[in-house]
């Protein structure tokens, strides 16, 4: 029955348009676009776009990111996609290197070269930022309130022993944005202090979900307090009137979101056309709705912005402080998943064992100060931060090496496999934590 | 015995019959289960780095901690969900189909219904009424001060599991329930038995068939289940170790296949070893007189206590739906006993736009129930009443079906059809929607088989031979004899089977290939992935329940009807 009605409006559209001659070389025919991003935004893009091309039908797969990877390689003998649009830029580039891309130069003029420290577009030109998004962190205020819970500022806050089994974040494993959050966490302050604070920080989650969205999820509906999240996860449920806020701490990253044509598109023009518009000022613009409320990469779109919108382009501050080194980011970008998987993720209760047991004895030393507790604490504290391996290491190819399949040739000797690596890590993580709750119960029966 | 065996033998080997069947069965099994998976799992025995076969994966496997905790935790969470599954089920079963008990059949339908609800969206109802700050222990904060961890860990995934798939154990037990002779239950009362001694000795051994069926469905289910534990965040069970390594980009390591390859090789232990329990032990009744039930009526005090039960167990079993309607007429509902307002706003949303998604939802999810069924009883037949050598394989390969992880058979079926042109349109084999049918066939087919099995256990075999030695064909005695007496097996297989298929979401999501295409789950999952609120996507779920439960209402009262059609012509 939609399919009459799209019908009879697709006609309508089609008899009021042909009126007009400037249409005459329009594109038309059927666009499949594969994305990750949710209905809200995909259907008000396919509303302003079928309205200036009534003639292209658009049909949107909805996949997550990895499964929609995962589609288009198993897809491209016979491919029918002709866009993929997602956040993460990762995805892109194992796309761009599975040569599953098609170079396209969008025509759309005033773009910038950069949002905060971040190329918007690939140099390449196999895929196209549309709109932005810096990481930050979101907090339910009727559980803040509750709780008695101060706002965080910054990711260090979330260290305090104030937030234990409050916060909540996604596997990096799981989600490319928030592999970007701790990578970028891991630029803005050393491989070393970095781990310090993603630990510290690991040692208060409340969980650590599987999907990306999982996290303004369970701030929205109040499972839990606090969640590292991409910026418009919180911007769109505040504007849809959850009790939700948000803060950029100063040390964040503003990534564009993608858009990319697939190799051997079935209908190219279509696909160019669309990625036209989505970055010409009506296409911006649907950016600002509040179900969508991401960055757009236009700057003089922000004119029609709310008050408050963040602005990269004005506000100087979001995503300065780190000059992101993509290319760093690439070298051990398997590693660093795994190593958070391994260290954190399934690890979590000997971390927060260890961490409870630090934050006991220290509240117990502010109040009564003992020497050997505090050495001893310290000891506990560089336990929990200590790492398996180096930041050089982790861009070693040969240990990256383990965790692809591809290899350049058959005498790359790849010196362990990914289980052996991983069981390794695993085994430092529990016995470090272990031996860290061991040595903070001792500080706290000192202090006592 | 053996005589008649003999001869049953040597007509098998006349008749071309059974083997026909038996070779068609193997190809579909081949081509749809077999081929699609071979070809994914192959990478577990493959040596990285040279290609060459070996089992090295394997050892890492039972050298990890991290897989090996999984291990238990999924043995743990699986064998404690039977239990708990048990307890909901049993009182619902025995009540409902040995007393004299208004609303009898109202409540076998909603004890089907917890099957209706994808488990994604059950995990998220759930979470909002028992989590840690959901309505009830909110409400148990505010006036008692404390708060009950139903939602914590393992025992979160255990709860929710077991209302969900508590009503596998439901629907096989009252079948079997049903086909006891009256004879029996009476002869016992008439030697003094009664009570609970009499459910114990009498009714609950012959009911037995049904009862292990439901239990292993629930146990390997719950064993290979990836939506709950995946929307809990418990991810250090086996199902959800195999997604995260699967699906995630870069990480192509092999234990991801590694593990789908032990959750098929348990899974295939755990029905052998049901298949042992029910070994050497006849349960078939040979009377049919006026359907074999013997309703008691109870005294005042035990249809209170009786009514008492079925009401509590009820409403927990149905707190996801209450949850669900909730969240689809909410506004915003954070951090509070229940929602600020209500507003018909996202049925408005998602009326317009749902049409499509029902009707090939009922479309897919019916078909693959029908073929379900007629593949499940010709496969419990072939093994159980022919002599073809390799039958038990039909049975431990449709079976194994279960195990297998549908992002696996998802990622199968693009490899294995994705190069095949469709005849006449040149599109992919892979994009047409039968393919869809065809995946969730394959992924219910050993719900359909084992209450067919279960069913056939319960048919004697000297009805069949009374049919053919007054002259009736295979044929005819097949269709005229054994599958009216299997009717109620094979309802209950054709409602689980149409019930879950149209609320799968793991194999469909890889396989859809045009939103005119897409089934409700799809849908579901789309409206859900939204932080401006998940009212919508509870609204088409809330539709999916009514309309699945339409459905399975309605197959239950027609096949209810020729049954008792068939039982007056008697």
């Amino acid at each position: 029955m939609s399919r009459t009605l799209h019908g009879v409006a697709a006609a309508l559209a089609v008899l009021l348009a042909s009126s007009t001659a400037a249409f005459a070389q329009d594109p038309s025919g059927k666009l499949v676009v594969v994305t990750s991003f949710p209905k809200d935004l995909t259907s008000a893009f396919q509303q302003a776009f079928q309205k200036a091309y009534p003639k292209v039908t658009l049909e949107v797969l909805n996949r997550n990111t990895n499964a929609g990877v995962k589609y288009l390689q198993e897809t491209a003998s016979n491919n029918g996609t002709d866009l993929f649009w997602a956040s993460a830029p990762d995805a892109f580039e194992v796309l761009k290197g599975a040569n599953l891309l098609q170079a396209y130069k969008p025509k759309v003029e005033g773009i910038p070269e950069k949002v905060g420290a971040y190329p918007i577009n690939d140099p390449e030109g196999m895929y196209a930022g549309f709109a932005a998004s810096g990481y930050g962190i979101m907090w339910n205020s009727r559980y803040m309130k509750a709780n008695d819970l101060p706002a965080p500022k910054e990711w260090s806050d979330l260290a305090k022993p104030v937030y234990y089994d409050h916060v909540a974040i996604s596997a990096p494993s799981r989600s490319g944005t928030t592999h970007l959050t701790i990578e970028t966490i891991l630029q803005g302050e050393g491989w070393e202090k970095g781990w310090r604070t993603n630990k510290e920080i690991a040692g208060n989650y409340r969980t650590i979900t599987e999907r990306s969205f999982g996290v303004p999820d369970g701030v929205n509906s109040g499972s839990f307090g606090i969640g590292i999240v991409i910026d418009f996860f919180a911007l769109s449920s505040q504007a849809s009137g959850f009790p939700v806020e948000f803060v950029y701490p100063t040390v964040t990253t503003i990534v564009p979101a993608n858009i990319g044509i697939v190799k051997n598109a079935p209908n190219k023009a279509a696909a160019e056309t669309f990625v036209d518009f989505i970055l010409s000022p009506e296409g911006q613009e649907v950016l600002l709705q509040p179900a969508i409320r991401r960055l757009p990469v236009n700057p003089a779109t922000y004119a029609k912005a709310p008050a408050d919108y963040p602005n990269p382009f004005k506000d100087t501050s979001l995503g300065s402080q780190v000059n992101f080194d993509v290319e760093v980011s690439q070298a051990r970008y398997n590693v660093v998943d795994a190593l958070f998987d391994q260290l954190i993720t399934f690890q979590l209760d000997g971390l927060k064992a260890a961490t409870r047991a630090i934050h006991q004895a220290d509240a117990a030393l502010a109040k009564k100060p003992n020497d050997k507790a505090k050495a001893l604490l310290a000891e506990a504290r560089d336990l929990v931060a200590a790492m398996p391996v180096t930041a050089q290491e982790a861009a070693d190819p040969q240990l990256a090496g383990a965790f692809t399949v591809e290899r350049k040739s058959a005498t790359d000797a790849v010196p362990e496999r990914q289980a052996q690596v991983e069981q390794k890590w695993a085994a430092f993580a529990k016995d470090n934590y272990a031996a860290a709750r061991k040595k903070a119960e001792e500080a706290l029966a000192l202090a006592r | 015995m053996t005589s008649l065996a003999l001869t049953r033998e040597s007509i098998a080997r006349v008749r071309p019959g059974p083997a026909v069947a038996a070779v068609l069965i193997a190809l579909f099994l081949l081509l749809f289960l077999v081929v699609p998976v071979v070809q994914v799992i192959f990478v577990a025995f493959q040596d990285k780095t040279t290609g060459a076969f070996t089992l090295i994966n394997f050892a890492d496997f039972f050298r990890n901690d991290l897989f090996m905790r999984s291990f238990w935790n999924s043995f743990y969470v699986s064998a404690m969900s039977v239990v708990v599954a048990s307890a909901l089920a049993l009182p619902l079963a025995y009540l409902t189909t040995r007393f004299e008990f208004r609303g009898a059949v109202l409540i076998q339908s909603l004890g089907i219904i917890p099957l209706i609800m994808p488990p994604f969206i059950g995990a998220v109802a759930m979470q909002l009424l028992f989590g840690r700050n959901g309505t009830v222990n909110l409400l148990l904060r505010d006036h008692f001060g404390i708060t009950i961890p139903f939602m914590e860990g393992l025992n979160g995934v255990i709860f929710v599991q077991s209302i969900h798939y508590f009503p596998f154990i439901l629907i096989n037990l009252s079948a079997s329930l049903k086909n006891i002779d009256r004879a029996m239950e009476e002869s016992a009362q008439n030697l003094g038995c009664h009570g609970f001694r009499l459910f114990r000795r009498i009714v609950f051994p012959l009911a037995m068939p049904g009862y292990v069926a439901g239990a292993s469905l629930v146990f390997i289910k719950v064993f290979d289940d990836l939506g709950t534990p995946l929307l809990l965040n418990v991810n250090d069970m086996l199902a959800p170790q195999a997604y995260l390594r699967i699906s995630s980009i870069g990480i192509a390591d092999p234990m991801g296949y590694v593990i789908s390859v032990v959750l098929i090789v348990c899974s295939l232990l755990a029905l052998w070893v049901s298949a042992l329990a029910m070994k050497g032990k006849d349960y078939a009744t040979v009377q049919r007189g006026g359907g074999g039930l013997a309703r008691r009526r109870m005294k005042p005090l035990e249809l209170v206590a009786a009514y008492a039960v079925v009401l509590l167990i009820l409403v927990l079993v149905l707190a996801p739906h209450i949850g669900l309607t909730l969240l689809s007429f909410a506004t915003i509902w954070s951090f509070s006993p229940f929602p600020d307002a209500f507003t018909m706003k996202h049925y408005g949303t998602v009326f317009l736009e749902s049409g499509q998604y029902i009707t090939n939802t009922l479309l897919y999810a019916s078909l693959a129930a029908l073929l379900d069924v007629v593949i499940g009883t010709a496969i419990a037949y072939l093994v159980l009443r022919s002599k073809l050598p390799g039958r038990q394989w039909l049975d431990y390969i449709a079976m194994a079906a279960l195990a297998v992880p549908g992002v696996v058979l998802g990622i199968g079926y693009l490899r294995s059809f994705y190069d095949v042109p469709m005849p006449f349109t040149g599109q992919p084999l892979s994009g047409f929607w039968l393919i869809l049918v065809f995946a969730l066939a394959i992924r219910r087919l050993p719900y359909a088989l084992r209450a067919c099995t279960a069913a056939l256990q319960q048919v004697s075999n000297s009805l069949e031979e009374a049919a053919e030695n007054l002259g009736a064909t295979k044929l005819r005695t097949i269709s005229r004899v054994v599958v009216p007496l299997m009717s109620g097996g094979i309802l209950a297989g054709f409602v689980t089977s149409f019930a879950t298929a149209a609320v799968e979401l793991s194999a469909t999501i890889m396989l859809v290939h045009s939103q005119s295409d897409a089934p409700l789950a799809y849908g579901l999952y789309v409206y859900m992935q939204s932080a401006a609120g998940r009212g919508p996507g509870a609204a088409l779920g809330v539709f999916a329940v009514v309309i699945v439960g339409l459905g399975t209402y309605l197959s239950h009262v027609i096949i209810e009807r020729g049954r008792r059609e068939r039982g007056q012509d008697h």
